[in-house]
């Protein structure tokens, strides 16, 4: 157990130097020099050789790519250039909105997912599971950003059930304004969900130990639930452990919205001011994230399924 | 055996005469109706990009047609979905987005089958360092969440369709290439190979004339899956303000009419999102109907 994770955790490391290359290289080395972005057309070569001092870019490539590397570690990543606030402070007050909207919304979409799939998986075949599947499908296919333009109209707009958009740091009162992102994350994220799921549950379905539970005799909603059910969490866990770490950067498209001031309205914030060394923090904590995630999805996978750690 | 029995074996054997796998996958597509329709979506899509690609129709995209603003009406076909706030007719917009759109799956499926097809190829059937050093690469580059990745590349390469192209491209190939490693190790040590090995031909034949015809269904899957993300993340890259500069697409239009809804305005949201619905649902319903007519292991199922 112990090894395995050693190992696995030795592993990241060449995963990690190598993030670091790419983004490195593609910020600071064939970006170009991002000052003539940030200061505009008519900056004089001062305010630009000011701005690329504060920037560290007037330091060696070399030098430049040991600052990286030592923000990664330290996560002190400077200040915005256009809020001139600290990025680790910008960070930190992003989280809590962020995760007021992803938290609900991640456990009601993957509760509700599972229930739909377990519902498919023992109607399986019937009208019942093509209609669901069609559906999925179809859902799938209406762009996201159609759901966030349609149901703040019809819902906040229109009808009034829900402020339009805003935010309130309040414990209680957040709530009222997450409400509608958080019924439309759960409207995008359903069809993918129920999809996957149901795959996973039809996987066990054919397995041999679900053959020798029907032959002695065991009701189809036993074996549904008491057997195959069993087996498909190990996926089904596997599939929504990997998300929890992206939950704290939340969504860019519903944050920046509805005026939710988390860490997706930050990035996109950032994107619209070409604000060089939020985009580049926000790249590699998100990286940082993914890769925090599939090792914890690893280890998890280990504890709950042994053979896991014998390859 | 009774004769109805005797029948049956009969026709079955008369279906051993040589079916290849893609006769076999055009027989099956042909009676699923669904997936007909859909092959049919993707046609019509096509020959409407092409043909205002070409300026058969809906050009100038940019002209007034009439006021500001009006609203869908039968009157004229340039109407038919009202104007923006420029008068332009909605229809042409949705046209040209059309062209936008299936060129960015076009060309982002042509830079990243290929990067995937070699990458996938080389690291199954080499193994050992090669395998490494590829695997390491993909599995570093698709660590970087993708949105940011396109962000980053966007920023480097400046705004523009050219950069969307690119950023899909470059980001779009790792699954494939997993997939095609998988593939090719195990293929890798089948007979066939070791029968061409020894009739002489060298790596490069192996691999390429003999192991990737037979996970070719692989990339033909892939390429419909790959087509519909390229649409939707155009879409979204054009919304952020990141993709296409000064031509209609659908993100575009849909950026646009973010702040026409509370005035009413409807139409220009709706015949954007319409447009996008229908081809990325049709790429959506080929794609599993190729896959279930590909893939040889859901055949004995």
């Amino acid at each position: 157990m112990t090894t395995y994770l050693v190992r696995r955790l030795i592993y990241t490391v060449p995963i990690l130097f190598g993030v670091a290359i790419i983004i490195f290289s593609l910020f600071n080395l064939v970006g170009g020099d991002p000052t003539y972005q940030m200061l505009g057309k008519h900056a004089t070569p001062a305010q630009i050789a000011e701005l690329r001092h504060e920037l560290g870019l007037d330091r060696t490539k070399l030098q430049q790519f040991g600052d990286y590397l030592g923000q990664m570690v330290t996560f002190d990543f400077g200040r915005s250039y256009s809020t001139k606030q600290k990025i680790s402070e910008m960070i930190w007050s992003g989280i809590p909105p962020s995760l007021s909207l992803a938290i609900p919304a991640f456990i009601v979409e993957t509760l509700l997912a599972l229930i739909i799939a377990m519902l498919v998986a023992y109607f399986r075949g019937s009208l019942f599971d093509r209609i669901v599947v069609v559906g999925c499908v179809m859902g799938m296919s209406v762009s996201a950003l159609a759901y966030i333009l349609f149901g703040q109209y019809v819902f906040a707009y229109l009808f009034g059930f829900f402020p339009i958009s805003g935010y309130d740091p309040d414990p209680i009162l957040r709530f009222k304004y997450v409400a509608l992102p958080a019924l439309i994350w759960v409207t995008v994220s359903l069809g993918i969900n129920v999809r996957v799921f149901r795959t996973f549950m039809l996987d066990e379905v054919g397995q041999d130990y679900v053959r020798t539970a029907r032959a002695k005799g065991l009701s189809e909603s036993s074996t549904l639930f008491k057997h195959i059910l069993k087996n498909a969490m190990i996926p089904v866990i596997t599939y929504v452990v990997i998300q929890i770490p992206f939950l704290i950067t939340g969504s860019f498209l519903l944050e920046s919205f509805f005026g939710i001031p988390g860490l997706g309205s930050i990035t996109i914030d950032a994107i619209h001011n070409s604000d060089f060394p939020v985009i580049k923090a926000m790249t590699t904590i998100e990286t940082l994230l993914f890769i925090f995630g599939n090792l914890l999805t690893d280890a998890l996978y280990s504890v709950v399924d042994p053979r896991v750690r014998l390859k | 055996m009774n004769g109805e029995e005797q029948e049956i074996l009969l026709k079955e054997e008369a279906s051993f005469a040589p079916k290849s796998l893609w006769l076999d996958a055009w027989r099956r597509m042909r009676r699923d109706r669904l997936a007909v329709a859909s092959l049919v979506v993707i046609a019509l899509y096509t020959l409407l990009a092409l043909a205002a690609k070409l300026g058969f129709i809906a050009t100038p995209w940019d002209a007034e047609v009439g006021t500001a603003y009006a609203a869908p009406s039968l009157a004229s076909l340039k109407t038919i979905f009202g104007t923006d706030i420029f008068g332009r007719s909605v229809l042409h917009k949705v046209i040209h987005g059309t062209r936008i759109a299936m060129s960015v799956g076009l060309v982002t499926s042509l830079i990243a089958i290929p990067i995937g097809v070699t990458l996938g190829a080389l690291a199954g059937y080499f193994g050992g360092l090669v395998d490494e050093a590829i695997v390491w690469f993909y599995t570093t580059l698709s660590s970087i969440p993708s949105i940011m990745l396109l962000v980053a590349f966007t920023y480097v390469l400046g705004k523009g369709i050219f950069s969307v192209y690119i950023a899909l491209g470059v980001t779009g190939w790792i699954g494939l290439a997993r997939l095609i490693r998988g593939e090719f190790i195990k293929h890798k040590h089948r007979e066939y190979v070791i029968a061409a090995e020894s009739i002489g031909a060298g790596h490069v034949k192996r691999i390429f004339r003999h192991i990737l015809p037979n996970v070719s269904h692989i990339v033909i899957i892939n390429f419909s899956l790959q087509f519909q993300t390229a649409i939707k993340s155009e879409v979204i890259l054009s919304y952020l303000g990141l993709g296409v500069q000064g031509q209609p697409s659908w993100g575009v239009m849909i950026d646009d009419s973010k702040l026409e809804l509370a005035r009413g305005v409807w139409w220009q949201l709706s015949a954007a999102t319409l447009a996008m619905f229908f081809v990325v649902l049709a790429f959506n319903i080929f794609g599993d109907a190729l896959r279930d007519a590909l893939d040889p292991k859901l055949k004995k199922g």
